[in-house]
C-alpha cells in the first residue's frame, strides 16, 4: 500500500532537500543542530578565553570588547537553547523515531514537516546572517529584557536585536507546526494494537513536551510582537517613560521560559529511560507513573515561572507563592529519577556507550536538581541571582539534557539511522573526556559563584571590587578544561563522520531492543514497514523469566 | 502529487486528523491571541483615562465588521454543511463567499484605520492606540491569512477534492470570528 | 475520506440570525450610558456569541470530549497568567516602586475625562 509512491527515482534535489521523508528531515535538523552546536562551542571558547585572560587577544577571534562579550554570551545561550537543544531532542529524535516507534509509515502531515523544517531553517540562516550586520549579533542577553532589547543605543546592536527577534519568532512558528504534527500523528496513526500504555516513553515525552511548548508560546509570542514593535515603530509598550512595564516583558518571557526547560527536559529523560531499559534487560519501572509524573510536572511548570524574577521586584507574595511551587516541582522530577534508579537495579547491566551516557545523565541532572533548590527559595536567591552560581546550575541541567542525553540517543540509535555501528572505543573514550570535561568547568563556577561573581561582566579587570585575583585561577581552570572539552569532540566527530562509511554494518536490531523501529533495517526502507506491524505489548518486557531470549519485541505475536 | 501516508488516513482518536490538528491550531492561537488580549485588559484596567482615546473609534465601523464576520461565518459552515452532502461546486461557492466577507471586513478596517491616521492616532502615539492597531492587526493578518487558505480549499472544493478540509477551514474561520466577537466589545462599545 | 455526516445540521440561518440581535443589543446597550448595562451588554452578549459559534458552527458538543477541555485548559492557563503579572502591570506602584509616567498618564487623563470614569 505505501509501496507505490514515486515514479521516477527522485533526484538529488527531491531527495535530500526537498523530501517529506521523515527520516531525511529529522536528519536534516539533526545537521542544522550539530552545526550550530559547533557555533555556540565556538562562541563559549571565545568568552571563556576572555574571562581567563581579560583583555587578551583571543586565537580565532580577536579582542573581546564589552560589546562583544555581550553579543557572545546573548548567541551562546540563544543558539544552544533555540537552535541546538530543541531541534535535535525534539526536532530530530521526534521526526525520525516517532513514526518508526509507533509502527507507520511516516507523520500524518509529511508536507507540513517539511515546511516545519523550512521555516527553522530560515530562522537559523537569519540568525546567522545577524553575526554579519553592522553592530554584530544581538548583545542583550538571551532573555532579551527591555529596555535594554527595546533600544538600539543601549544594547548597542539596534539591526542584530531585531534579527534576533524575527529569527526566534520564525523558530517558534517552526516549532508549533512540527510539534503539533507529532501530537496528531501520534494520537492517530498508531499501528492496530498498540495502546497509550504501550506507547514508547520517549514518544510520549516528545509529544508531551510540544504540548507544553504550544502552550505556553503564545503569551511570549504577542510580547515578542510588542517588543518587536517597540524596536522598531516607536511604542512604548516596555517603555517606563512611556508609561510601558519592562516587567511584562519579563513575566512573558518566563510564562514561556520555564516550561521550555521541561520541554526540553522531558524528551532527554525520555531517551534516557528507552537506554536503561535495554542496556539493563530489565521492564521500566513504573511506566505508568513515570508518564503521570511527567504530565504533573509539565502542569506544574506553568506556575513557578517567577523564581526567575525574584529580585525584580515582583510583588514579594508572588514570590511567596512561587518559591513553594518551585520547590514543590523537585518532587516528580526526584521521583522519576528514583524510577529510574530501580530500572536498574537488579538489572544485567551493560556498560555501552549509549548506556554510559545514560547513566551519566542522571548523575550530572541530579547535581544540577539539586542545586536549582537553592535558587528556588527566594531567600537564597536573592544573594546567588546573577552569580555564577546560576550559571553552573543551569549548564548541570542543560549540558545532561542537551549533550549528555543526545550523545547518548545518537549512539544508541546511530545504526538504525545510518546502517552502521560507532566504534566504541572511541565512544568510551569520548564520554570519559566529555564528562569530566564537564564537571571540570562547571564546579569551579559553583565556587566562584558562591564567592560572588557576577554574570554578564565582560572583565572583573575592569571593576575593582569585583576582580578579587585569588579566584583567577578557578576561572582559569574552568577555560582550561571548556578547550578539553571541546578538543575531546572531535573524537566525536571522527567517529560519527568516519563510521558512516566505515563502520561495522548494523543488523536491523543489534541491541536487542523490543521497540518497533528496530523491527526494520538499518537504515529504514521509504515508507519503513513493507507491511504496517501490530503490537500484541508494551515496549518494556526485557527479562522476563521463562522465556529463552531476554527481549519479546512489541510485534511478536507469542 | 496525493500520496497521502497511511498516517494521515489512520484515526485511533476517532477524529480524522485534519481536524483534529486544525483543533491543535486553533488551542496554540488561543494562548497567542489570549495572551496578548489578557495583556491588554490588564493595561486597560489600569488606565481609565483611555476611555477618552477608545472614544474615537467608529462602532459603527466595528459594528458592521461583526456583522460582516457573523455572516461570513453563516457561509463557512452552511459550505460545511454542502461538503457533508458531498457537493463540492456548492461548498466552493459558500466558501468563496466567506473570503468575500474576509475581504469586505478588511476593506472596511482599511477605511476606518485611514481615518484614525489622519486623525493622528497611529501605532506610535501610546497607551490604547498601540494596543488597538496590534490587536487588530493581528486579528487582520489571520483573516487575511484565512481568506487565503478558504480560496485554496474552495479550488479543490469544486472538483470534489479533499472535502474533508472544508471543514477544517470553517473551524478556523469561526474561531477568528470569535476573537472578533471579543475585540469588538473591548475596542469598540465597552470601551 | 472522512465527510461521514457526524452532526446533525441545525437551521444555520436562525442562528445567525439570533447573533445579528445580539449584535444589536450589545449596541444599543452601550449607548445606553448606564456603566454595568453597558458591560453586560457588551461582554455578557459577546460570550453568549462565543457559546453560539462554538456549539453550533464548530460543533464543539458533538466533538470528543477531551477538546472543549483542551480548549478549556488553554483559557485557564490565560486567567493564571493575568492573575499573575496584573498585580505588577496593571497596578501603578507597589511595595517600593512607583509607573510615575503611568500615573501621569491616569491622573491628566482623568481631569480631562467626562465625568463617569471611575
Amino acid at each position: 500500500m505505501s509501496a507505490q509512491v514515486h515514479h521516477a527515482e527522485p533526484g538529488i534535489f527531491q531527495k535530500y532537500f526537498w523530501s517529506t521523508d521523515h527520516k531525511i528531515i529529522a536528519m536534516q535538523y539533526l545537521f542544522t543542530g550539530m552545526a550550530m552546536g559547533l557555533v555556540g562551542g565556538y562562541l563559549a571558547y571565545v568568552f571563556r578565553m576572555q574571562l581567563a585572560f581579560p583583555d587578551r587577544y583571543v586565537p580565532g577571534f580577536g579582542i573581546v570588547t564589552p560589546g562583544k562579550y555581550n553579543s557572545l554570551v546573548t548567541m551562546h545561550g540563544s543558539i544552544m537553547i533555540f537552535w541546538v537543544a530543541m531541534p535535535v531532542l525534539i526536532a530530530a529524535f521526534g521526526n525520525f523515531l516517532i513514526p518508526l516507534m509507533i509502527g507507520c509509515d511516516d507523520m500524518a502531515f509529511p508536507r507540513i514537516n517539511r515546511l516545519s523544517y523550512q521555516i527553522f531553517l530560515l530562522s537559523a540562516l537569519v540568525l546567522i546572517s545577524s553575526f554579519l550586520v553592522k553592530g554584530g549579533a544581538f548583545g542583550g542577553a538571551w532573555t532579551a529584557y527591555p529596555p535594554l532589547s527595546a533600544v538600539g543605543a543601549y544594547n548597542l546592536t539596534p539591526l542584530g536585536a531585531t534579527l534576533w527577534l524575527v529569527a526566534v519568532a520564525l523558530e517558534f512558528v517552526a516549532f508549533l507546526l512540527g510539534g503539533i504534527n507529532f501530537t496528531v500523528t501520534l494520537m492517530n496513526s498508531r499501528a492496530p494494537g498498540m495502546k497509550m500504555f504501550d506507547i514508547p516513553i520517549v514518544v510520549w515525552m516528545i509529544v508531551l513536551a510540544s504540548v507544553i511548548f504550544m502552550a505556553s508560546v503564545g503569551p511570549l509570542i504577542a510580547g515578542a510582537v510588542l517588543l518587536l514593535f517597540d524596536q522598531t515603530l516607536s511604542t512604548g509598550f516596555y517603555d517606563p517613560s512611556r508609561g510601558g512595564d519592562p516587567l511584562l516583558w519579563q513575566h512573558l518571557f518566563w510564562f514561556f521560559g520555564h516550561p521550555e526547560v521541561y520541554v526540553v527536559l522531558l524528551p532527554a529523560m525520555g531517551i534516557v529511560a528507552e537506554i536503561l531499559a535495554v542496556f539493563a534487560r530489565k521492564k521500566l519501572f513504573g511506566y505508568k507513573t513515570i508518564l503521570y509524573t511527567a504530565w504533573a510536572t509539565g502542569i506544574l511548570s506553568f506556575v513557578v515561572w517567577a523564581h526567575h524574577q525574584f529580585v525584580a521586584g515582583i510583588d514579594p507574595r508572588m514570590a511567596n507563592i512561587f518559591s513553594v511551587t518551585t520547590l514543590l516541582i523537585s518532587i516528580p522530577i526526584a521521583e522519576m529519577v528514583f524510577l529510574y534508579i530501580a530500572t536498574l537495579y537488579g538489572g544485567s547491566i551493560h556498560l555501552d556507550t549509549p548506556m554510559l551516557w545514560a547513566l551519566g545523565f542522571i548523575a550530572e541532572f541530579m547535581i544540577g536538581g539539586v542545586t536549582g533548590i537553592f535558587l528556588g527559595s527566594a531567600g537564597t536567591d536573592i544573594y546567588l541571582h546573577d552569580t555564577y552560581f546560576v550559571i553552573a546550575h543551569f549548564h548541570y541541567t542543560f549540558v545532561p539534557i542537551a549533550i549528555i542525553s543526545v550523545f547518548g540517543g545518537l549512539t544508541f540509535w546511530y545504526p538504525k539511522m545510518f546502517g552502521r555501528m560507532l566504534n566504541e572505543t572511541l565512544g568510551k573514550i569520548h564520554f570519559w573526556g566529555t564528562v569530566i570535561a564537564f564537571n571540570v568547568i562547571f564546579i569551579p563556577l559553583f565556587m566562584t559563584g558562591v564567592a560572588g561573581d557576577q554574570r554578564r561582566v565582560y572583565s572583573y579587570a575592569q571593576f575593582a571590587e569585583q576582580a578579587r585575583p585569588a579566584l583567577q585561577h578557578l576561572r582559569m581552570t574552568s577555560t582550561f578544561a571548556l578547550l578539553a572539552l571541546l578538543s575531546f569532540q572531535l573524537l566525536f566527530l571522527f567517529n560519527f563522520f568516519w563510521s558512516l562509511r566505515n563502520g561495522k554494518r548494523a543488523e536491523a536490531n543489534p541491541w536487542r531492543s523490543n521497540t518497533l523501529e528496530w523491527t526494520v533495517a538499518s537504515p529504514p526502507p521509504h515508507g519503513n514497514f513493507a507491511e504496517l506491524p501490530t503490537v500484541y505489548r508494551g515496549p518494556y518486557e526485557y527479562g522476563l523469566p521463562g522465556r529463552t531470549d531476554d527481549y519479546w519485541p512489541q510485534n511478536v505475536p507469542e | 502529487m496525493n500520496t497521502r501516508p497511511i498516517a494521515n488516513t489512520r484515526s485511533v482518536t476517532g477524529i480524522p486528523s485534519a481536524r483534529l490538528i486544525t483543533w491543535w491550531v486553533i488551542a496554540s492561537e488561543i494562548v497567542i491571541f489570549g495572551g496578548l488580549l489578557v495583556i491588554y485588559v490588564m493595561h486597560r484596567l489600569g488606565h481609565p483615562e483611555w476611555q477618552a482615546s477608545a472614544a474615537h473609534t467608529n462602532t459603527w465601523a466595528g459594528g458592521f465588521n461583526t456583522f460582516v464576520l457573523l455572516t461570513s461565518s453563516l457561509c463557512a459552515v452552511l459550505a460545511h454543511k454542502a461538503a457533508d452532502a458531498q457537493d463540492g461546486p456548492r461548498a466552493a461557492k459558500l466558501l468563496r463567499l466567506t473570503s468575500l466577507g474576509g475581504a469586505v471586513f478588511l476593506i472596511v478596517k482599511a477605511f476606518e484605520w485611514s481615518r484614525d491616521i489622519q486623525e493622528g492616532f497611529v501605532l506610535s502615539s501610546g497607551g490604547f492606540w498601540s494596543f488597538y492597531y496590534t490587536l487588530a492587526g493581528l486579528h487582520g493578518l489571520h483573516v487575511l491569512a484565512g481568506m487565503v487558505i478558504l480560496l485554496l480549499v474552495a479550488a479543490d472544493a469544486a472538483k470534489n477534492q479533499e472535502l474533508q478540509r472544508v471543514e477544517c477551514i470553517g473551524l478556523y474561520w469561526h474561531f477568528v470570528d470569535i476573537v472578533w466577537i471579543f475585540l469588538f466589545p473591548l475596542l469598540y462599545i465597552a470601551k | 475520506m472522512s465527510a461521514e455526516p457526524h452532526v446533525h445540521h441545525p437551521n444555520y440561518v436562525k442562528i445567525w440570525a439570533i447573533l445579528v440581535a445580539l449584535l444589536l443589543v450589545s449596541m444599543l446597550g452601550s449607548m445606553s450610558g448606564i456603566r454595568w448595562v453597558v458591560l453586560v451588554a457588551a461582554f455578557g452578549v459577546a460570550v453568549v456569541k462565543a457559546f453560539l459559534v462554538a456549539k453550533n458552527f464548530m460543533h464543539i458538543n458533538v466533538e470528543k470530549r477531551w477538546v472543549p477541555y483542551l480548549l478549556a485548559t488553554c483559557l485557564l492557563f490565560m486567567v493564571i497568567l493575568f492573575a499573575a503579572v496584573a498585580p505588577d502591570v496593571m497596578k501603578h506602584s507597589g511595595r517600593n516602586w512607583e509607573n510615575n509616567a503611568a500615573k501621569q498618564s491616569v491622573e491628566s487623563g482623568s481631569h480631562n475625562a467626562a465625568p463617569k470614569h471611575e
